[in-house]
């Protein structure tokens, strides 16, 4: 097992939300490349885009309310060799503009990095029409798109940097809230890997995004009912890191998925299609399932909606009874 | 060349245009026919390019907008030299570089894929921006947009943010021709007073007779020495112009002609309606 170099988990864990990784790698990335460009649809300070802003003014473009236009736009920046990164909250950017981003972007296979700020259920108190659950499922469908889900702030920061070098378009889905950070400068990460984050034996959790600090807390409190999970971290929805997966699975034969997204066509959806072809094995997957959001805290919500450690936990106890 | 020269080119592209679309079955036919005068022109006297490297780093830009008119660009191309006429037979065929709609990763010398209307201007702009950032001055985008597109709302999003930052090196050009699938674009969706509709956005209008390629010429002339803000030409066309039973019929939009049907158009291209004389009736 390659080094992770993860925080001890026993300690009192740093917070800070994923997006604020983002706005620093996006200026480290400017610093690197004079081609990095950045747009925003009038929510610069939220999606983090204003570190660059300030840095490099006459590389930014405000599009204003406009997420049809920001992608588009986006399309002709990499047309003439600029490496644009376009944001806005998830549910507009790519909620709103998904056709614009099939035809100018992924068919016309232009490397834009689409950045959708403020995924998931944990938005919580603007409600349904803000918390953006639908989004890996829509961008995974799309030939020639790179599916992205950091775990924390400090991996966003590096999947940013690695966007920026990236020559296919990219989507990568923040969050709002604060949330622990478990991985160090030193914790790999590299664009279309899987990462063992934990060895086990009698299960294996598969995350991605907010959950696999989850998933990780999950582990933990398996071992007191003396159940040892193998925890794997999936930054990169698309394309899969199949070897990882499977390796782990044939070894584990129970699975549960974790994402604060849909179900259907998210994270779980890759993974019960992978494990469908290749290796038919019993899965759960937690996530929200075919249904909206509601306005609430966001501890109230993941609670509601079965997103925490605990649900997690259950899922695994409910798929090792049912292994074959 | 000289403006008949040019018409005469047109007059060959047109009947290029007809061969595809019999030979292909299906495709638009209106809007290609109408548009002939306009991409002669760009491609034989106002476009900066060169067909034998086509992406030259200094080239103007065309962006066709309203994809389904793309037979015109394809066969003008092929006059112009980017690939042989031969090819123009393959359009819409299974293998072939000429998409229904274009795809820009599968021709050479196509800058955008497109299909799904509204689109262009917002990646002219993107390109725009680009080109000031890098400090390329004298490169044109020129970008070809139906009027029936205009219903898009990205268009006015496109719109705006190009007059905002002041992208004086797009010039596009509407096919002002007044039909759409469903009928007159006034029935459709009124679009006038679409003169000042663009005008209020921040943008400057020259209106001409689309038809005219001298006119046209002209007007691309004008809109270069435009440097204050981001200009429009509503060219007005005739939908299936040179084709007596086409022209004006909106029905004629989405639909290509069977072969009787090309015969008669052919014949008619050939002479003009009678006007002139080509080299295949001589």
């Amino acid at each position: 097992m390659t080094a992770m170099h993860l925080v001890d988990l026993n300690s009192e864990l740093k917070t800070e939300p994923i997006r604020k990784g983002f706005g620093r790698g996006l200026k480290k990335a400017g610093e690197l490349d004079i081609n990095v460009v950045a747009a925003c649809a009038d929510l610069t300070d939220s999606t983090q885009m204003s570190l660059f802003k300030e840095a490099f003014p006459d590389r930014f473009i405000e599009i204003g309310v406009a997420e049809q236009n920001l992608v588009t736009v986006g399309s002709g920046l990499a047309a003439m060799g600029k490496i644009p990164f376009v944001s806005s909250y998830a549910a507009f950017s790519p909620g709103r503009n998904w056709e614009q981003i099939r035809t100018t972007i992924c068919l016309n296979n232009r490397p834009v990095k689409i950045i959708g700020s403020h995924a998931g259920i944990s938005v919580g108190p603007d409600g349904a029409t803000h918390q953006m659950l639908e989004d890996l499922a829509i961008m995974r469908s799309l030939p020639n798109m790179v599916v992205l889900a950091p775990g924390d702030s400090v991996e966003a920061e590096k999947m940013t940097l690695a966007m920026a070098k990236d020559k296919q378009p990219n989507y990568m889905r923040l969050a709002r809230e604060a949330t622990p950070v478990f991985t160090t400068a030193d914790t790999p990460f590299e664009i279309g890997k899987a990462y063992m984050l934990r060895e086990g034996h009698d299960l294996t959790i598969i995350a991605t995004g907010t959950m696999t600090y989850q998933a990780l807390a999950a582990a933990e409190k398996l071992i007191k009912d003396g159940i040892v999970a193998e925890v794997i971290h999936v930054p990169t929805i698309k394309p899969l890191d199949k070897e990882v997966i499977l390796k782990s699975i044939r070894k584990t034969r129970a699975v549960v998925t974790a994402e604060e997204a849909q179900i259907i066509g998210g994270l779980g959806g890759a993974i019960s299609e992978l494990l469908g072809e290749v290796h038919p094995t019993i899965i759960h997957r937690v996530g929200i399932k075919d249904r909206f959001g509601e306005s609430g805290t966001p501890q109230e919500l993941l609670e509601h909606f079965g997103l925490t450690a605990k649900h997690i936990a259950m899922a695994a106890h409910a798929v090792i009874s049912k292994r074959v | 060349m000289t403006v008949p020269e040019l018409e005469l080119k047109a007059n060959d592209i047109r009947q290029d245009i007809i061969r595809m679309l019999e030979e292909a079955g299906s495709g638009h036919s209106a809007g290609p026919l109408g548009l002939t005068d306009i991409f002669t022109a760009l491609y034989f006297d106002v476009m900066n390019y060169d067909s034998q490297n086509p992406n030259w780093d200094k080239r103007d830009i065309l962006l066709l907008s309203n994809g389904h008119c793309v037979p015109v660009q394809y066969a003008t191309m092929a006059h112009a030299g980017f690939f042989d006429r031969k090819e123009l037979r393959t359009l819409r065929k299974f293998g072939s570089r000429l998409q229904g709609h274009p795809e820009r990763t599968k021709l050479p010398g196509l800058e955008n894929t497109s299909g799904p209307l509204g689109c262009g201007l917002s990646q002219a702009s993107g390109m725009a921006l680009a080109m000031r950032m890098d400090k390329q001055h004298h490169r044109w985008i020129y970008v070809v947009l139906s009027d029936g597109e205009l219903n898009e709302g990205n268009v006015w999003e496109a719109a705006m943010l190009a007059s905002k930052y002041k992208l004086n090196n797009i010039i596009g050009i509407i096919d002002r021709n007044n039909i759409q699938i469903d009928g007159p674009t006034e029935s459709v969706m009124p679009l006038e007073d679409l003169s000042a509709k663009w005008e209020s956005f921040g943008w400057h209008v020259i209106e001409i007779d689309g038809n005219n390629i001298e006119a046209v010429i002209d007007a691309y002339a004008m809109a270069r020495a435009i440097v204050e803000k981001p200009v429009m030409i509503i060219a007005h066309t005739v939908p299936g112009k040179g084709v007596d039973f086409m022209e004006y019929d909106f029905h004629w939009h989405g639909m290509p002609p069977d072969l009787e049907q090309a015969k008669l158009a052919l014949k008619e291209l050939r002479t003009l309606k009678g006007k002139i004389k080509s080299e295949a009736d001589e």
